[in-house]
């Protein structure tokens, strides 16, 4: 088999050497080495991206499984499967990163045997580790579809209310105890980020997380497999997200308000621009983008609207971990490069995986890849626009 | 009875014998370069610091409530009865939320080790389960670092202030801080000068409150949304059973009409 340089299969090469070279330094020289964590920053780029935002973005795996098996959202059946799959390979690849950010991650098991149900972070840990398994119960029916053995997937469907209840149980704790983690910190993390309702923004992000990444991966791999995307399916989505971001923006200005902090974000500052880019990105652009109809109803217009709400919760994630302490510190701290090309090469990983994983398993519904993809457009622009426009008004 | 150490920094003569009577007890290397290193770190736990012709020092606080024990995942730090905050160091997963939750940013992390350690100041704990006083207290030629019950060198520390209200700032850092802390400090200036924090941002709630408001509720939630949860599922799931029945129903009858 000869396999064809591309482009991007290039950046993937480079970007693993890098990688390896990054692992080989961290596991023989230690995290000094590293990174550029310190006593001053114990936590760095790789708690704030790594876990932090790994976790949120693969979110769409329990928003979607209860759209569609609580609230009975039938359309968006066809993303149930690629969601899943984004999540489980999300929560796969944020132990591995977890892997590499623990000082003695051979000893991650004493998590099972030494519990203080105290600690925020027993919670997560064991949450993050009961849904990867609930996630793994729900990835398996496409394998076993793959490989044509009923059986197995009829024992699965016996067990599903359990799976589902436990998804979306086990998502609610520790997306919001992800939250709950900085606490503690009163006196250390800046006021613009430090709020006593830490964990229902994280989990409130995490459900608009979700329904972006779901419109942000299944445009992606359509691309990427070229074929036409259901334009009902991301519309229902585009509009849940917008929902999603109006009741995360209220929750933001509510506590502002409520904390009194509405005349100090205005002030330009340190803090203040990166509240900025958070906010701007999060909330200001994509609301005003899905505002508009036309948007709401263009694959790309939700495309972008989707991906900019993404940087703009990655930047809080960011602004929570690692800018929010800056000023307590008293100096910055810059990730070294080894840091940023460890997260590269997990985010790389993830990229790989899903693409085989699409590739080789019956992921995406089957009758979609039958159809020439130009006629489906087609069939789409006529039937189905004006009929969605109607449905899709205010 | 919890034991603790109270530091009066206008006794302190500052010649670090508690700096070097520390590394020893923790078999640590001491030498004129790290007694020169004016920041604690995975090497050098307590420090004395000098400003003007001024002393402070600068310890684990040993926290009545303390925030590293009840952040720590597996366990490993711990609040003994006797008062020492210690670390079990083969629990440890190294995780390092500790360093972060700790108010005076006392847990230190061996950076450089590829089998790292939390290090800080764990106030002997052997030595005063033996009923003896801790290394650096043992050391001090001034009394400086004072060992006891807590409760007597609050008084004690009350006495000093009354007795000489001009020297001291009205205060004892370490009382109230957090719930109160297991190192008691007294001083001519404020403390916050040596990079303690200031009372006014740490507050006096233990800091494990701010997380176990949430926590104590994981317990409840737990079975209430489940089933709210299943509910939701059941009732989704009739509507569809049901649905499809009389889909069936109908199709039967339409099957026999005609």
């Amino acid at each position: 088999m000869k396999i064809k340089l591309t482009f991007w299969r290039g950046v993937f090469a480079v970007i693993m050497v890098a990688g390896l070279y990054s692992s080989y330094v961290r596991y023989l020289k230690g995290l000094g080495a590293i990174s550029n964590m310190s006593d001053q920053f114990p936590w760095g780029f790789w708690i704030g991206f790594d876990c932090l935002c790994g976790v949120m973005l693969a979110a769409g795996g329990f928003c979607i499984v209860g759209a569609v098996y609580l609230f009975n959202v039938e359309s968006l059946h066809s993303v149930l499967r690629p969601a899943i799959l984004t999540s489980f390979l999300g929560y796969l690849l944020f132990i591995v990163g977890l892997l590499f950010d623990l000082g003695r991650p051979w000893y991650i098991w004493h998590q099972l045997i030494y519990m203080n149900p105290h600690s925020v972070m027993f919670e997560v840990g064991m949450c993050v580790m009961t849904y990867t398994t609930v996630l793994f119960f729900e990835f398996l029916p496409s394998v076993f579809e793959r490989f044509h053995l009923q059986a197995p997937i009829r024992w699965i469907k016996k067990i599903y209310p359990v799976l589902i209840v436990l998804a979306i149980l086990l998502s609610t704790l520790h997306q919001s105890s992800l939250g709950s983690l900085y606490l503690i910190m009163p006196a250390k993390l800046h006021p613009f980020w430090y709020s006593p309702a830490l964990p229902f923004f994280f989990f409130a992000s995490a459900v608009a997380v979700g329904l972006a990444m779901t419109i942000f991966e299944s445009t992606q791999s359509s691309r990427a497999l070229g074929r036409q995307l259901e334009l009902g399916v991301l519309v229902t989505l585009g509009g849940a997200l917008l929902v999603a971001l109006w009741v995360n923006a209220l929750l933001r200005f509510e506590d502002y308000w409520h904390r009194g902090l509405l005349g100090q974000i205005v002030k330009p500052g340190y803090e203040a621009y990166f509240l900025w880019a958070e906010l701007l990105m999060a909330f200001v652009i994509p609301i005003t983008l899905l505002s508009f109809k036309k948007v709401r109803l263009s694959p790309n217009g939700l495309y972008w609207a989707s991906v900019i709400s993404l940087l703009g919760f990655i930047t809080n994630r960011l602004n929570v971990s690692l800018i929010g302490f800056e000023t307590y510190v008293g100096h910055h701290y810059v990730p070294k490069w080894t840091e940023f090309s460890v997260t590269l090469m997990i985010i790389a990983m993830g990229f790989f995986l899903f693409a085989v994983a699409v590739k080789y398993l019956p992921i995406f519904p089957k009758e979609e890849l039958a159809v020439e993809p130009r006629l489906r457009a087609e069939m789409v622009r006529v039937d189905a626009v004006p009929a969605l426009a109607e449905n899709a008004g205010d | 009875m919890s034991k603790a150490l109270l530091y009066d920094a206008t006794m302190c003569i500052g010649c670090k014998q508690c700096e070097q009577a520390c590394a020893k007890q923790n078999n640590l290397r001491y030498d004129d370069a790290v007694a020169a290193e004016p920041v604690q770190s995975e090497h050098k736990f307590t420090v004395v610091l000098t400003k003007d012709d001024k002393f402070m020092r600068r310890l684990c606080m040993h926290c009545e409530k303390p925030a590293c024990a009840s952040v720590c995942p597996v366990g490993a730090l711990h609040k003994t009865k006797e008062g020492p905050v210690v670390y079990d160091v083969w629990k440890c997963i190294g995780c390092r939320y500790c360093m972060v939750a700790c108010a005076f940013g006392q847990p230190k992390y061996e950076w450089q080790s590829l089998n790292p350690r939390v290090r800080k100041c764990i106030m002997c704990p052997d030595r005063v389960k033996a009923g003896q006083q801790t290394a650096c207290a043992e050391i001090c030629p001034t009394g400086a670092t004072k060992f006891g019950d807590r409760d007597d060198l609050i008084k004690e520390a009350q006495e000093r202030i009354r007795q000489n209200p001009s020297t001291y700032v009205p205060r004892i850092y370490g009382l109230h801080e957090v719930g109160g802390t297991c190192v008691l400090i007294l001083s001519s200036v404020n403390v916050e000068e040596y990079g303690y924090p200031a009372t006014a941002k740490i507050g006096e709630t233990p800091m494990p409150e701010y997380t176990g408001r949430v926590m104590e509720r994981v317990p409840d939630f737990i079975p209430v949304w489940s089933l709210v949860l299943g509910g939701i599922y059941w009732i989704s799931h009739r509507r569809n059973e049901v649905a499809e029945a009389e889909a069936e129903e109908r199709k039967e009858k339409n099957g026999s009409s005609r």
